[in-house]
C-alpha cells in the first residue's frame, strides 16, 4: 500500500475537522503542517482555505511555503486546493488586488456579479467539461464570493452557474482545485477525494 | 443555480435526540450519530444539531456527540444551543461543526456576532432567531432562553441587524409553531426575506411536504424539520420528490 499521508497546510483559520474526517473515512491519515520540508516531501498536500486572498498568501509567505507549493504544482505532484486554496493558484484576485498569488494558472480571480446574492451559499450543480478522470458531474457545497471566471490553459475544468458560468473545479494530473468543499459534498465529494488519492497512488 | 436545501434537525439532550413541543415533554427519538447517518443516506443537504441540555453534564457530552456525528457525516453540520463565548464556538468547530448557531448570547450582545465573524468568517456563523407573534399589535418579537424570555427586539429588525453584524445565515423559527406541525409561518418568512440579504432557513411547524414547498415559495432558501423525519412519516428523499414536482431544484 502506497503512503497515503495527507499533509494539510495549517492556515490557522480554516476549520478542517470535516476535511480530516473525510480522509479518515478513506483510510488516509492526515497531518497538519506549516513546515516547508514536510510539505515538499509529502505524498499528498492539501491547501485548504477560508478567509481573504491577501491574508491567505500572507500566511503562506510567512511560513515559507510559497516556494515548496510552487515546486509541487510545477512538478505536478499531488495537490488538492480547496475554496480559497483554489483561488490562491491565480496570479491575483479582485479581493486583494495588490497581492501576488501562486501564479500556477494565468486567470485572475473575480468577484461574482452584483445581480446575484454574494456569497454563494449552498449546493450548486457542477458540470464536468470532459472526462479528465477526476471530475464528474454532480452537486457540490459552496461558500464563496470570488471565483475563477474562465478556464486556464491546459486544465480540464468543471463549471457551475451563478450569475453566469464560473470554473467550479479544475484538474491537471494529480493536481485538483475545487471552488466547492469536497469534504462537505456528500458521497459525490467523497468519491472525488478517493479518485484524487488513487491518482496519487499511481504516481508513486 | 443553487438548489433548495432540506435540513433535518436533531434536538439533543445529554447525548440523545429528543423532540417535544417548544422543548417541553421531550421524547427520546434515538442516537444522534445513527440518525444523522440515516438522514445523510436519505439525501439530507445539511444537518442542524441543537443542544437543549439543561444540565452541565449534558453540556459536556455535546462535544463527544459532535465528534461522533462528524465521523460519518459528509455534509455540512451546524451546531447550536448555549453558545456563549468565542471559546464555545471554537470548541464546536474543532470537534467537527462547520457552522455554529447563536441565539440568546447574540440577542443580549449583538457585537458577539461581529466577534465570531471576524474570528471564523461569516460563512460559519448562523444567527438563530425564535420569533413569537405579538399578543398585542402586529409583528413578531424575538424570544430567548428556549422561548422562556421575551426581548424588546422586533424579530425582523433583529434579523437585519444580525446579518449586518456578520451572521452568514438566519435560522428563523416561529416559536408559536415549533413542534406543532401546523405549517411554517409564511408571513414571517415573507417579511424577513424582504429585508435580509443572506440565506434564510425556515423552521417550526412542518408537518408535510406541502408546508416545505410553501416556505420555500415564501422566501426561505432552506427548510428545517424534525418531527416529520424522526417519526418516520417522511424520508428526506420522499420530501424532495414533492419539492421537485413543485418545480424546485433539489440535489440528487
Amino acid at each position: 500500500m502506497a503512503d497515503r499521508t495527507v499533509h494539510i497546510v495549517d492556515t490557522g483559520v480554516a476549520n478542517i475537522a470535516s476535511l480530516q474526517a473525510a480522509f479518515r473515512r478513506l483510510d488516509a491519515e492526515t497531518q497538519l503542517t506549516t513546515d516547508p520540508d514536510a510539505l515538499a516531501e509529502a505524498a499528498y498536500a492539501v491547501l485548504p482555505g477560508v478567509g481573504a486572498f491577501g491574508a491567505g498568501m500572507g500566511t503562506l509567505r510567512d511560513a515559507d511555503l510559497v516556494g515548496p507549493l510552487r515546486t509541487r504544482l510545477d512538478d505536478l505532484r499531488p495537490v488538492l486546493a480547496i475554496c480559497l486554496g483554489m483561488q490562491l493558484l491565480a496570479p491575483s484576485s479582485e479581493e486583494t488586488p495588490d497581492v501576488e498569488g501562486l501564479e500556477t494558472v494565468e486567470v485572475a480571480v473575480e468577484r461574482f456579479p452584483d445581480d446575484v446574492r454574494v456569497p454563494q451559499f449552498g449546493w450548486n450543480e457542477v458540470r464536468a467539461d470532459s472526462d479528465g478522470g477526476l471530475l464528474e458531474t454532480g452537486y457540490a457545497y459552496f461558500a464563496n464570493s470570488y471565483c475563477l471566471p474562465d478556464a486556464p490553459d491546459g486544465w480540464t475544468c468543471a463549471r457551475s452557474e451563478y450569475g453566469g458560468d464560473f470554473i467550479s473545479a479544475m484538474e491537471h494530473g494529480p493536481v485538483l482545485a475545487c471552488q466547492f468543499h469536497p469534504e462537505l459534498s456528500g458521497r459525490w465529494g467523497s468519491n472525488l477525494l478517493r479518485r484524487w488519492l488513487e491518482r496519487g497512488d499511481d504516481q508513486c | 443555480m443553487l438548489t433548495v436545501r432540506v435540513i433535518p434537525c436533531l434536538d439533543v439532550d445529554a447525548g440523545r435526540v429528543v423532540k417535544g413541543v417548544q422543548f417541553q415533554n421531550l421524547r427520546d427519538e434515538g442516537d444522534p450519530a445513527e440518525l444523522s447517518r440515516a438522514y445523510q443516506k436519505q439525501g439530507a443537504d445539511e444537518l442542524v444539531m441543537l443542544d437543549v441540555s439543561a444540565t452541565p453534564e449534558g453540556r459536556r457530552t455535546r462535544i463527544e456527540t459532535v465528534e461522533a456525528i462528524r465521523e460519518h457525516l459528509a455534509i455540512p453540520l451546524t451546531v447550536g444551543g448555549g453558545v456563549r463565548t468565542v471559546e464555545d464556538a471554537s470548541e464546536l468547530l474543532s470537534a467537527g461543526a462547520d457552522k455554529v448557531a447563536v441565539n440568546t448570547a447574540a440577542a443580549r450582545d449583538p457585537s458577539f456576532l461581529t466577534e465570531l465573524a471576524e474570528r471564523f468568517g461569516s460563512q460559519c456563523i448562523v444567527v438563530s432567531i425564535d420569533a413569537k407573534r405579538r399578543e398585542e399589535g402586529d409583528g413578531w418579537h424575538a424570544v430567548v432562553q428556549s422561548g422562556t424570555e421575551a426581548t424588546e427586539r422586533d424579530a425582523i429588525e433583529w434579523a437585519a441587524e444580525a446579518t449586518d453584524r456578520g451572521a452568514g445565515e438566519v435560522l428563523l423559527t416561529n416559536w408559536d409553531r415549533d413542534g406543532t406541525r401546523s405549517g411554517y409561518d409564511l408571513e414571517l418568512l415573507e417579511a424577513t426575506s424582504s429585508v435580509v440579504d443572506v440565506p434564510i432557513i425556515a423552521s417550526g411547524g412542518a408537518d408535510r411536504p406541502e408546508h416545505l414547498v410553501e416556505a420555500l415559495e415564501a422566501g426561505a432558501d432552506a427548510v428545517l424539520a424534525a418531527s416529520i423525519f424522526h417519526q418516520g412519516d417522511w424520508t428526506v428523499d420522499a420530501v424532495k420528490d414533492h419539492l421537485e414536482d413543485a418545480g424546485l431544484e433539489v440535489r440528487r
